[in-house]
């Protein structure tokens, strides 16, 4: 058997491995959204921004500072984390108390202000930067050729994702997030620093957005708007996994890369928006969406 | 509470009266509009580049014409064409207009020449493709300046046919500039002796090509036609370089600017054909004008940030000659005087609204052969306006066959 449904397996071997990478960014920046929105019901417009920025500093690092990729894939994240816990710090906790649609309202300022200033630096077209001697090349498949790159992506974005849910599931550490936002003056109560673990979680997925942005530099042109095209699909993907949950935006991103290449091969005009006919029928009969607690 | 309500009631008052007069005065002004993007993936093309282009042409022209003092508007329209008409239509109504320089996205500027032929008001389609705007879209107040989809695809298209790329399969921008560049060159292909295997049509701004380009391999297709632009473009490319793609098939770039290339760099981009309207390093005319150009902006002029200056001067020449702005008198001057400047030699408008100048077909070059900076083609063919142009189709009243 070589064809399914008239497509030749070879093909749908291709997308399905194509589609598993761009899964694999889904996942990654619906993990830190879901992480930022189930610890602090804050909906982070920013995230697209942040994900440039991570881009960004990895470019800006090997342009100035000599800092290489392997580097970049520990520092860009590090300063980028630093800088989402000082906007936490700054301006997101002064909203806690209010509507959640303020948080909204100011992360989508906050990003129109980040892109529009990489705008005026970087201009539009963006830069290009080049792949790590290491993974360049090839891996013929049979079926496809696979760039080694590629296969990267998926392994750091499997391991990262699977660590953040160990943590935040499965440890200490995580149990004391999750308390911060089930009884934050109990948990002060008994000795934790609330407001510090607030920042630190915002940085932590401001951390997971950059870490995706300096993934995908060497696959992309790093410009101010890869971010702003990226994140409206990720923003579906959370809510089609369950606004909140770190196991259902994993599954989902992953899922909803795989479907979106399969559309790009069945009918490659819709491609753009079958994700969010998908968000649409899980809203009308899963509200909560398809991994999220009522 | 209520001292806070007639404050801003004052306010309010204060605002309207204060920009009554204003523009009232602007009236007395020549009034230069320019709606482009400013901030989205073609803003490298035409954007603030094409801005100081046209205050370099101003500058240039003195700063005045017919004792009154130039202005130019800007606005971005955000690749959206209701925006686009919209600023159009109020600079029109309110600051006294005097002609519209249309920049990036085809489908902002087919909406941008139904408000020129509603306002009469001279418009200059400087960052356009479409070959619509003087065919099914024209009128009588357009012109389009700098290039078209028919002129890329003759350029491009034929030199790869020749050069043994028979058969295309394009990678398509899902939207009126896409298939209208698609279409052109099919026939250029078809024309030429070439044929089409087939397409596959991309969303705008689409993430990630890699899927769209494994099915143009797929195809067995020798030449992967790239029927995009901007951001798309580089992005294909790059994943057609990425997935060893480009050793097996040719990309041809049927719309690239020398800015897509510096950000690619040439490593990605040499042995690319394009077709380009502008090339800074072409003749000491455009190598004086580049090297002001880039003293200002620290880039070299693409050709539709060439094409504004251009422009600027010959409108502003024919408002001189005419000795008026009124909308009619300008177009028929334009459409009578030749162009001679930088940009075009000996280039004329014709009826049906297309500027016809000379086309270069180029090649990028390869790092080992660029030798200084920014100097990234070799001219592999100059084509003559009419050639590259075409003759007129009949598809706009205006300009029978």
């Amino acid at each position: 058997m070589t064809e399914i449904f008239g497509v030749p397996v070879a093909v749908i071997l291709g997308q399905l491995m194509l589609g598993l990478v761009n899964g694999s960014f889904y996942a990654m920046l619906s993990l830190g959204l879901a992480v930022i929105f189930g610890l602090m019901g804050i909906v982070n417009f920013a995230h697209g921004a942040f994900y440039a920025l991570g881009a960004f500093a990895a470019l800006l690092g090997l342009q100035h500072l000599g800092v290489n990729y392997w580097a970049a894939l520990l520092l860009s994240p590090l300063v980028i984390g630093l800088l989402g816990i000082v906007v936490e710090r700054l301006f997101l906790r002064r909203l806690y108390k209010l509507d959640p649609l303020y948080g909204l309202l100011m992360t989508f300022g906050l990003a129109l202000v980040i892109e529009g200033s990489l705008h005026q630096f970087f201009g539009a077209s963006g830069q290009s930067y080049p792949v790590p001697a290491a993974l360049r090349g090839v891996f013929n498949l049979g079926f496809m050729i696979l760039p080694i790159y590629r296969a990267w992506v998926i392994l750091v974005s499997v391991a990262v994702c699977f660590s953040t849910w160990f943590v935040i599931e499965r440890t200490r550490l995580g149990a004391t997030l999750r308390a911060a936002t089930e009884n934050a003056p109990l948990l002060q109560a008994f000795g934790v620093n609330v407001p510090l673990v607030v920042a630190a979680t915002y940085g932590g997925g401001v951390a997971l957005a950059a870490l995706a942005g300096v993934l995908s530099a060497p696959v992309i042109q790093v410009s101010p708007q890869m971010g702003s095209s990226l994140v409206i699909v990720v923003f579906a993907v959370v809510v089609i996994g369950g606004m909140g949950s770190i196991f259902g935006s994993i599954v989902s991103g992953l899922v909803l890369g795989v479907v979106e290449g399969f559309t790009k091969v069945i009918y490659p005009e819709a491609s753009n928006i079958v994700v969010f006919v998908i968000m649409a029928l899980v809203l009308v009969l899963r509200p909560a969406g398809l991994f999220g607690k009522e | 509470m209520k001292l806070k309500t007639i404050a801003i009631g004052l306010a309010a008052g204060l605002a309207i009266l204060a920009r009554a007069p204003l523009a009232l005065a602007a009236t007395d002004d020549v009034v230069i509009g320019d709606i482009d993007d400013l901030s989205g993936t073609y803003a490298d093309v035409a954007g603030t580049g094409a801005v100081e282009a046209v205050k370099m042409a101003i500058a240039d022209f003195g700063g005045t014409v017919l004792g009154r003092k130039i202005v130019i508007l800007v606005a971005d329209h955000q690749n959206k064409p209701d925006i686009g008409a919209s600023k159009f239509r109020e600079w029109a109504d309110q600051n006294g207009l005097s002609v519209l320089l249309g920049g990036s996205n085809t489908g902002v500027n087919i909406a941008m020449a139904k408000v020129a032929a509603a306002k009469k008001i001279p418009y200059f389609a400087l960052g356009p493709g479409g070959a619509s705007l003087t065919n099914e879209d024209c009128t009588a107040y357009t012109v389009h300046y700098v290039y078209d989809t028919t002129a890329l695809a003759n350029g491009t298209a034929t030199v790869i046919v020749q050069n043994g790329g028979k058969s295309w399969f394009y990678l398509t921008a899902d939207y009126a500039f896409g298939t209208q560049l698609q279409n052109a060159a099919s026939k250029v292909v078809e024309a030429s002796g070439g044929k089409n295997v087939g397409a596959v049509r991309v969303p705008l701004g689409a993430s990630d090509f890699s899927s769209f380009l494994l099915q143009a391999q797929g195809s067995g297709a020798q030449v992967l036609g790239l029927a995009n632009a901007g951001e798309d473009f580089s992005n294909s490319l790059k994943a057609a370089n990425e997935f060893g793609i480009t050793k097996k098939m040719k990309p041809a770039a049927l719309l690239a600017f020398i800015t897509n290339i510096d950000s690619l760099g040439l490593q990605t981009a040499q042995g690319l054909y394009l077709t380009t309207g502008f090339y800074w390093d072409l003749n000491d005319d455009t190598r004086a004008f580049s090297k002001r150009y880039f003293e200002k902006t620290k880039k070299e002029p693409t050709m539709d940030q060439a094409g504004y200056y251009s422009a600027t001067l010959t409108y502003l020449k024919a408002v001189k000659a005419v000795g008026a702005t009124d909308s009619d008198k300008v177009m028929a001057e334009l459409k009578k005087t030749r162009i001679n400047d930088m940009f075009a030699k000996g280039g004329y408008i014709r009826a049906d609204g297309v500027m016809i100048h000379d086309m270069y077909v180029m090649q990028v070059k390869s790092p080992q052969e660029s030798k200084y900076p920014w100097d990234y083609y070799k001219v592999l063919k100059v084509m003559k306006g009419e050639e590259a142009f075409g003759p007129i189709t009949g598809l706009c009243p205006l300009a029978p066959k």
